[in-house]
């Protein structure tokens, strides 16, 4: 301890790696060998773990790994396993009678149909209709938790329309209606006065005059589908034209583009693309989000 | 510097540690707490508690699947994890105090590592004998006797060790049935997992890896040295009242410390404790026992290695009479941690007994934000769960406060009354509606306030929601 460096060490003091940096030392306090051990041990588990596991990646995916591990392969053994569980309710599913399948009368069915329907609904309705099934107005996208139904709001009701759809040409059983386009049959002033009509009837802002004429146009021409009343026909699909709830909007630009040009939505079949269980459940779902009659 | 040719090693080989046998206060004081605890600790699961048919009959039972946690009389359910919240607070707070009091008092006496090693010693001196006869075991070479008390030592290790990890699984399930399960291969392999990991780790750090654990993987030592103050309580050494240390009957310029090393040899840490305070100290004050014992022997008063405090070597060179260990205890630090711990512990007690037996949440639909219907009416979307926490069905009725105006309606009924069964949360979609004329139909925001309420008990429970309106558009 003669060096100068040394002098701020105290007798009990460790020895110094011997580094100095302007006189400040470093003690060594070695790290116990068991710990070095431990690094060397995880260092051939991490080698053995990616040979035994999917590791390395590779151009075209990572290597397999020998054990052959698949989160892919365990997810598709869990789905199998669950569709095995399930295979009983939906059997069921099939054969009963729609209408039947509430909470308090099957709530095991009632509950397989409500989450299994949602998830198809999710995957296969929401991109029109909406995650909420709340339709996208300006698109003609329908509502479905509203209680105005075009077609009829009954479970059953639901079904047929997913099956077959609505005016779609694929599916023969599909429903369908169509309006007239009424630019150059109607005048332009018969236009104004029908549309002032049907705003009147739905309790919106109207021109008075206009729309006592209207009415001689709307019984002449439009009463044969939405009645005379203007409440719509559920067979022919015509919608009421009295309530506070529009397919394509409410306001005067949106009934006069209506009434010029006419509208043609259209819904795919899901029959032949969805097996029956999964519509029927789809139907369920629909029904129980608030507009089901 | 004569060593700076070769190298410093980077890695030391754990220097093998031969604690002798000790006894006195101290020693007695942790035989006491082995005792408590680790039979708190076996036998806890095993108590049972009648809950009725449905329960579990358990007294403690962390019921992961069923996401409750039962205590004796005591049920939690997860949205009252504020009380394990409270729980911890109350260990965090309590360590702060038992640490500024008595510093490493939880190390030396309490944590699992020491009171497992402390077991594992044990076993060692019965198997093996005392410290000489371990000594000279160890130098010895592998003949059959060696091969014989090794192998005899890790197998009640093992057992130790197995029955550690053994206890664990009981509290996560029923025990007697767990128990058979573990016996005939059927339990779950997350129960034998468990058991493997704890049994591994108890027996390679209870036999083996010991004060190294403490010293190097151990984050308290750090934490806790840093929660002391001059004050705090530790075991040290007099050294105004030792040095000069020496032998021999001629006491002449000596101190009272015969330099027996009586004290280095009963350390579980394998350190020298009149170098003063050291990191690796665990305040197990073994040595305390051991040095009292060579005092009454040298006729010397007892104390030479004490629970003592930074403040108390000043105070004692210059002659001043010892301050009560009381004084130390007792100051306004550890009053403000004990008041502070009392404070969240009588909270906590009152929050238990003024709790409700019913719930309810209510998560507004807001995917759309609101329906007309056909009529103008705006309709707001709510699905709510009713927790019923009694031991007993109930059915709950579920209202709006005031408003009349505003029509509740339920998924799939009218009657707004719903059964929930015992110890379940029922999910119920409940809409509500407004009529045109309604002022929230077309306000932007309106307040609500749901309730439900038990059938029989008329008890309620409440909560505060909002109904949008078409205002916000």
């Amino acid at each position: 301890m003669t060096d100068q460096e040394n002098s701020n060490l105290q007798p009990d003091d460790p020895e110094t790696t011997g580094h100095s940096w302007d006189g400040i030392q470093e003690f060594n306090n070695p790290l116990p060998r068991w710990w070095l051990w431990c690094l060397y041990a995880s260092i051939v588990w991490a080698v053995l773990y990616t040979v035994a596991y999917p590791a390395w990646p590779m151009i075209s995916g990572a290597t397999p790994g020998l054990l052959g591990y698949s989160t892919r392969a365990e997810v598709a053994e869990e789905i199998d396993r669950y569709d095995a569980l399930n295979a009983d309710l939906r059997t069921q599913l099939t054969e009963v009678n729609l209408a039947e399948v509430t909470q308090e009368a099957m709530p095991d069915l009632y509950n397989f149909s409500i989450q299994s329907g949602g998830a198809t609904f999710a995957t296969w309705c929401s991109q029109c209709h909406g995650r909420g099934a709340n339709g996208v107005q300006a698109s003609g996208y329908p509502s479905l938790l509203d209680d105005d139904w075009l077609w009829g709001g009954t479970v059953d009701d639901i079904h047929l329309t997913i099956a077959h759809g609505i005016r779609n040409e694929e599916d023969p059983d599909a429903r369908w209606s169509e309006m007239t386009a009424f630019e150059g049959i109607l005048s332009d002033e018969e236009i104004s006065q029908v549309v002032n009509y049907v705003l009147a009837v739905s309790d919106q802002e109207a021109d008075t005059s206009l729309a006592a004429a209207g009415e001689t146009v709307f019984l002449d021409n439009c009463a044969a589908c939405h009645g005379d009343d203007a409440m719509g026909d559920r067979y022919l699909g015509a919608p009421n034209l009295t309530d506070r709830i529009w397919l394509y909007g409410g306001s005067p630009e949106a009934i006069e583009e209506t009434v010029r040009h006419s509208r043609f939505g259209v819904m795919p079949p899901w029959s032949g693309r969805l097996s029956e269980a999964e519509v029927r459940a789809t139907a369920i779902y629909v029904h129980s989000r608030g507009g089901g009659e | 510097m004569s060593s700076s040719d070769a190298p410093p090693k980077l890695y030391a080989a754990q220097e093998p540690i031969f604690p002798k046998k000790v006894k006195g206060t101290f020693r007695n004081l942790k035989w006491v707490i082995m005792f408590v605890t680790l039979g708190i600790y076996y036998i806890t699961p095993w108590i049972r508690w009648d809950r009725g048919p449905s329960l579990p009959d358990q007294a403690v039972l962390v019921d992961l699947a069923g996401r409750r946690f039962f205590f004796f009389w005591i049920e939690i359910w997860p949205h009252e994890f504020y009380f394990v919240a409270g729980l911890l607070i109350m260990a965090g707070l309590g360590l702060f105090l038992f640490t500024s009091a008595l510093g490493r008092v939880w190390c030396g006496y309490t944590c699992p590592q020491t009171v497992w090693t402390d077991l594992f010693y044990t076993v060692e001196r019965w198997i093996e004998g005392d410290r000489n006869a371990r000594l000279r075991l160890w130098k010895s070479k592998w003949d059959f006797r060696k091969w014989r008390l090794r192998i005899t030592k890790w197998i009640v290790w093992l057992l130790i060790a197995v029955a550690t990890g053994g206890a664990w699984v009981f509290y996560f399930a029923d025990a007697p049935t767990l128990l058979w399960d573990l016996l005939t291969g059927q339990a779950a392999f997350v129960a034998y997992a468990t058991v493997g990991v704890l049994t591994a780790t108890t027996f390679l750090f209870g036999g083996f890896a010991r004060e190294q654990i403490c010293i190097y993987a151990c984050p308290w030592p750090r934490i806790q040295a840093a929660m002391m103050d001059e004050h705090s309580l530790t075991v040290a050494y007099r050294d105004w009242r030792g040095e000069d240390r020496g032998k021999g009957k001629d006491r002449e310029g000596l101190g009272d410390c015969i330099d027996c090393n009586a004290c280095v040899n009963v350390c579980p840490m394998g350190i020298d404790i009149r170098d003063g305070q050291q990191m690796e100290c665990i305040t197990c004050a073994l040595c305390i026992d051991a040095c009292d014992e060579i005092m009454d022997k040298t006729g010397r008063e007892r104390g030479l290695i004490d629970y003592l405090a930074l403040t108390d070597e000043a105070n004692e060179r210059a002659g001043n009479p010892k301050v009560p260990v009381m004084r130390h205890i007792l100051r306004p630090r550890t009053l403000i941690y004990t008041a502070l711990w009392s404070l969240i512990g009588v909270g906590l007690v009152v929050a238990l007994f003024i709790r409700s037996e019913i719930g309810l949440t209510v998560a507004p639909i807001r995917n759309p934000q609101y329906v007309i219907l056909s009529d103008g009416s705006i309709r707001n979307t709510y699905d709510i769960r009713i927790r019923n926490m009694t031991q007993g069905d109930a059915v709950f009725r579920i209202g709006l406060t005031s408003d009349e105006i505003l029509r509740v309606d339920l998924e799939g009924g009218q009657d707004l009354m719903v059964d929930v069964p015992a110890d379940e949360t029922l999910l119920q979609r409940v809409y509500v509606i407004a009529r045109p004329d309604d002022p929230a139909a077309t306000a932007d925001r309106t307040e609500l306030r749901f309730w439900v309420e038990e059938f029989g008990t008329n008890e309620r429970a409440y909560q505060s929601q909002s109904f949008i309106g078409q205002g916000t558009q």
